[in-house]
């Protein structure tokens, strides 16, 4: 299975950070718990601290605080309504937190003006849990749809389409129109046009909200590899299935919100 | 804006046009609009040049003649008029003076009496036309002469009546610019309306895009494309219509007056050629606008 050049050109990066990956041996996953450790030094991909949100007079979010090491894998638990999808609207800036502040690349984002945050988009990949796509367009474009906003630059690695379609499974469906998908087939296109930028973190809605077992299995397979390149990922999901069956491939976290507030997830998950 | 947006936006991005998908009534709207605009701009633009030549005609015709009326009984009257003649050959800036004769006079009457006109039956005064040279001659001062040389002269230099008809002319111009600066405004409002429409129609593309890392200039930029050409389409099907509107007038004719002179002359019938463009301009700088205000409420 191959990603493509950009993703390649991340993996490449990923471990080229290593002092040295000869002396890294091992499994796929001990390197990149080792990627991890040398990440910490760097930094954080996305930063929340004492955030807080409130909507239509009520309080969602509180006194937040949370760091995405890079190449990690969070899971976001919590019951329906408790915030989850706010949280991880915070996360890319589609929401302004009422209280604390967000930075993303060591940016804080209240400072970005609108060009520099549409840059910061490119970097940060998201799967909706109802996936958003532009219905007039076959499903390839609306894949390569980053790219195109992207510029001639970004677009001239078209060749990474193909690559792309092949790896979740939707390459006989190019030229089907969105709303001709089934729901498994949204996610995984959804899936698709997120990493297609080859971006450093990856944040998911619910990816497996709307597909059966199986399919599930199939599109947490490709976002475990997605974090063996090293991409950080972020789950908001109440599929405890799904956070086990992560759990037993890649060092996972999971927290929870419960009351407005963040926690770390006990050991029973 | 700058010079590469707008290369990118004439040359075009076909992959940004096709992100907005195919509108329906805006597209239908903005065409309509821009050629009945245009339309109606190719006859305000007709009104106000035949108006501007009208006025410009009145004014130095009118301005470079005069008359002067010498009322003087039977025995006098051939004496006041040579001493009126000789008065205006020796004042500067007076070209020519000549005094009518009876049957010129008995011409100029004959429309409002009859051509069997006998001048004797009538106390019609000597008229004496007076052609002005360039520079003009003082009338305060000549007036004053002529009150002491010769009591029976009035000197009329058709002031009276000229300035009301040159202004009336020159409103006629203004009014014609005017309906045309209407015409603009009324297009840009309604263009502005419909990239209002296209775009809350699209709130959702648009949010997609953003949250895709799209800038504001690319999003913008497929839907003032859109509005802008179809502001130039439709502006130069109407200017079509309107010039062949304006050539099927009548031709400008002595008997005809006004209305039959209404219509381009010469280069001017290159300037209608000019409202497509304007017209795309307006649609860019409104659609521009529109789009940039509606961008910038989202997050």
């Amino acid at each position: 299975m191959g990603l493509g050049r950009a993703a390649k050109e991340s993996i490449s990066n990923a471990v080229n950070f290593l002092p040295d990956r000869c002396n890294y041996p091992g499994s796929k996953a001990q390197v990149t718990n080792r990627i991890h450790t040398e990440y910490i030094k760097a930094g954080h991909v996305i930063e929340l601290e004492n955030v807080g949100y409130s909507y239509g007079g009520g309080e969602l979010l509180s006194d937040v605080s949370v760091q995405l090491i890079p190449g990690s894998f969070h899971f976001l638990t919590g019951p329906s309504g408790s915030g989850k999808s706010t949280l991880l609207k915070l996360c890319y800036g589609a929401l302004t937190p009422t209280t604390g502040r967000v930075r993303a690349f060591e940016a804080d984002m209240r400072d970005l003006d609108r060009d520099q945050m549409a840059m910061l988009r490119r970097r940060i990949g998201v799967v909706h849990q109802d996936c958003r796509f532009l219905d007039h367009l076959p499903l390839a474009d609306n894949i390569a749809l980053p790219l195109t906003v992207s510029g001639p630059d970004a677009s001239q690695e078209g060749s990474d389409l193909k690559e792309l379609m092949q790896w979740v499974g939707l390459s006989e469906r190019a030229h089907a129109l969105p709303p001709e998908l089934s729901g498994g087939e949204r996610q995984r296109a959804a899936l698709a046009r997120a990493v297609i930028m080859s971006p450093d973190v990856i944040l998911a809605d619910e990816p497996t909200g709307n597909v059966d077992w199986e399919m599930s299995q199939r599109l947490l397979q490709l976002l475990v590899e997605l974090n063996r390149m090293g991409k950080t990922i972020l789950i908001a999901s109440h599929d405890l299935a799904l956070i086990r069956a992560a759990k037993s491939q890649v060092p996972v976290r999971v927290l929870r919100i419960s009351d407005r507030r963040l926690q770390l997830a006990g050991a029973d998950l | 804006m700058s010079r590469g947006s707008i290369r990118t936006l004439m040359l075009g991005d076909a992959q940004a046009a096709r992100v907005v998908p195919p509108s329906g009534f805006t597209a239908q709207l903005t065409l309509f609009v821009s050629g009945a605009m245009a339309f109606l701009a190719v006859f305000a633009l007709a009104l106000s040049l035949s108006a501007g030549r009208l006025a410009d005609r009145w004014a130095e015709e009118l301005a470079r003649s005069a008359t002067l009326r010498i009322n003087a009984p039977a025995d006098q009257r051939a004496a006041q008029t040579a001493a009126a003649l000789k008065i205006l050959t020796q004042t500067p800036g007076i070209a020519h003076a000549r005094a009518l004769t009876a049957e010129q006079q008995t011409a100029l009457l004959t429309p409002w009496f009859g051509a069997d006109l006998d001048l004797d039956d009538l106390p019609v005064p000597q008229l004496i036309e007076v052609i002005e040279a360039d520079p003009g001659y003082d009338a305060a001062g000549l007036r004053l002469r002529l009150a002491a040389e010769v009591p029976g002269a009035v000197l009329d230099d058709h002031t009276r009546w000229r300035r009301p008809l040159v202004e009336a002319a020159q409103s006629l111009r203004r009014l014609g610019w005017f309906a045309i600066a209407l015409i603009g405004g009324a297009t840009a409002a309604m263009i502005t309306l419909a990239a209002n429409a296209a775009l809350s129609a699209n709130a959702q593309v648009i949010e997609v895009l953003r949250l895709i890392g799209a800038r504001d200039r690319y999003i913008a930029q497929a839907f003032v494309r859109r509005f802008t050409l179809r502001a130039l389409i439709g502006a130069t099907v109407g200017v079509a219509f309107g010039l062949g509107g304006v050539m099927a007038l009548p031709e400008a004719s002595q008997e005809g007056g006004f209305l039959t002179g209404l219509g381009f002359q010469g280069l001017s019938w290159l300037l209608p050629l000019l409202i497509p463009l304007l017209g795309a301009l307006v649609a860019f700088v409104a659609t521009w606008s529109a789009a940039h205000r509606t961008l910038k409420e989202l997050t």
